[in-house]
């Protein structure tokens, strides 16, 4: 327990705010490689994604995907990646971005398909095109889960961003990989409390984001207690089990 | 591929200790989350403290969590016990979701039928419930044990041998070869225990032989969701 207050002091101690592998920069750093990651991974997951969901073209090969990406450990990706592709902050990136990918690419189409047929079916009678439905029916319908997805995908590139600290990228992953090297203890919590945190606050205002500003669809979605049939699980919870995809 | 069979007795080594590194947390984790996961079916309260326990556990990523685990039990960095403790965690906040809403898919009039025939609540709970909330408890289990074998590698960083290790030393050796048989490896365990579990399924449930993968069932279950609306 004394390491826990060891951490903190450590976390505290003005030194470690300054310089150019402060706490502050580090965290920044931190910021930086999730922001970026995740906007590539969502140019790709989100059309992919809105097609797979509207057309239930591809399906199959979606599942398949996110499957084998759920298996694949985060460090051996890494390790290939970054071996190939040399030190620095492009590889790392690149490696991100694939583990952002599977979570968001799954939240986007199950939230579109989530969507009761009968819906889409009166727009397309009501006579909107097919990218009216998926705009104005389907996107609003789904968000909640769609959104589920991009918090999946961030917990997912926050958590790989830590591991990515040991093949020589920046973040707060350092903080851990260095007290590691250097038997350094109070570094070595103090980095684990940060990570933490920086997880926790992150994940609780999407969550925030999510309950107040992202619209729900009203007809009881939420509580699925006791539907007829077996596997009533919130859909939200099902794109959350989507993450750590082997982190 | 020489390099595998001059190696193989270092790799066959390390693929039992990812065996047991994350068969102990997942059966552990199934074990804990059998009761929790009853309790949250019967309990709206219980039902939301657990699920949001679980889910903050679950945010808290792997290293951080390998780490802060021997601060507060008081095990050395080293040893494996932490893996096995934080996996176990992970398993848990899963699987306590999952049981939790197997044993609320079960139907009410079936329960009611039970109760009526004169089962107590302990039989009712072995001899009805449980059986008929095994396809999605199976369901449940196998996200847990996928998640839970491509984790343990994440230990290596921390020191606690598995077929991490080779990630680590391959990307130091700069030596592909002993990368992706680190990667192929784990594939290969994950794909094994998947196969047991659905074999563990099948001998148990005999009334379930069609066992679908598990990401399709959860698909066909969010229709459910949609149908019953």
């Amino acid at each position: 327990m004394n390491l826990f207050i060891d951490g903190f002091a450590w976390i505290f101690d003005p030194a470690h705010w300054m310089g150019g592998s402060s706490i502050a920069v580090r965290l920044g750093e931190h910021f930086q490689y999730t922001g970026v990651s995740l906007l590539f991974a969502a140019l790709f997951a989100v059309p992919v994604g809105l097609f797979i969901g509207h057309t239930g073209k591809g399906r199959g090969v979606a599942i398949a995907a996110s499957n084998v990406a759920r298996a694949l450990p985060t460090l051996g990706l890494l390790a290939v990646l970054i071996l190939s592709l040399g030190i620095g902050l492009l590889p790392a990136a690149i490696v991100l971005v694939i583990l952002g990918i599977p979570p968001l690419l799954a939240g986007v189409y199950a939230g579109i398909e989530s969507v009761d047929p009968q819906t889409v079916d009166a727009a397309r009678a009501m006579g909107m095109t097919e990218l009216q439905i998926l705009r104005k029916v389907e996107i609003p319908l789904g968000a909640s889960l769609i959104f589920g997805g991009f918090r999946a995908a961030t917990l997912q590139v926050i958590a790989s961003a830590v591991v990515a600290a040991y093949f020589s990228l920046g973040g707060l992953g350092r903080f851990l990989v260095d007290g590691l090297a250097q038997n350094n203890n109070p570094e070595l919590v103090g980095g684990a409390i940060l990570v933490i945190a920086l997880a926790l606050v992150v994940d609780g205002i999407l969550a925030v984001i999510q309950r107040f500003v992202i619209p729900t669809v009203s007809s009881g979605t939420r509580s699925t207690k006791r539907t007829a049939r077996g596997g009533a699980v919130p859909p939200v919870a099902q794109s959350r089990t989507l993450i750590k995809e082997g982190q | 591929m020489e390099w595998v069979w001059t190696n193989f007795g270092l790799i066959w080594g390390l693929t039992l200790s990812q065996v047991w590194l994350s068969a102990l947390p997942i059966v552990i984790g199934f074990a804990v989350s059998i009761p929790l996961g009853y309790l949250a079916s019967r309990s709206r309260v219980a039902r939301s403290l657990l699920l949001s326990v679980g889910g903050i556990l679950y945010t808290i990523p792997s290293l951080a969590l390998f780490i802060v685990i021997p601060v507060i039990i008081g095990t050395t960095l080293l040893d494996p016990i932490n893996v096995v403790i934080a996996l176990t965690i992970y398993a848990i906040a899963i699987m306590v979701r999952s049981s939790a809403d197997a044993f609320a898919s079960v139907p009410s009039s079936v329960q009611d039928s039970a109760t009526a025939v004169g089962y107590s609540r302990f039989q009712q709970f072995f001899a009805v419930d449980l059986p008929l909330a095994g396809p999605v408890l199976l369901a449940g289990i196998r996200v847990v044990s996928v998640s839970t074998v491509s984790l343990v590698s994440v230990g290596s960083v921390i020191g606690v041998s598995s077929l991490g290790f080779l990630f680590t030393d391959g990307f130091q050796r700069q030596f592909y070869t002993e990368i992706w048989t680190g990667i192929v490896g784990t594939l290969v365990v994950a794909a094994v225990f998947d196969i047991v579990l659905v074999l563990i399924g099948r001998v148990l449930m005999p009334w379930n032989r069609r066992s679908k993968p598990q990401l399709a069932r959860l698909i066909d279950s969010k229709r459910s969701v949609v149908a019953a609306k």
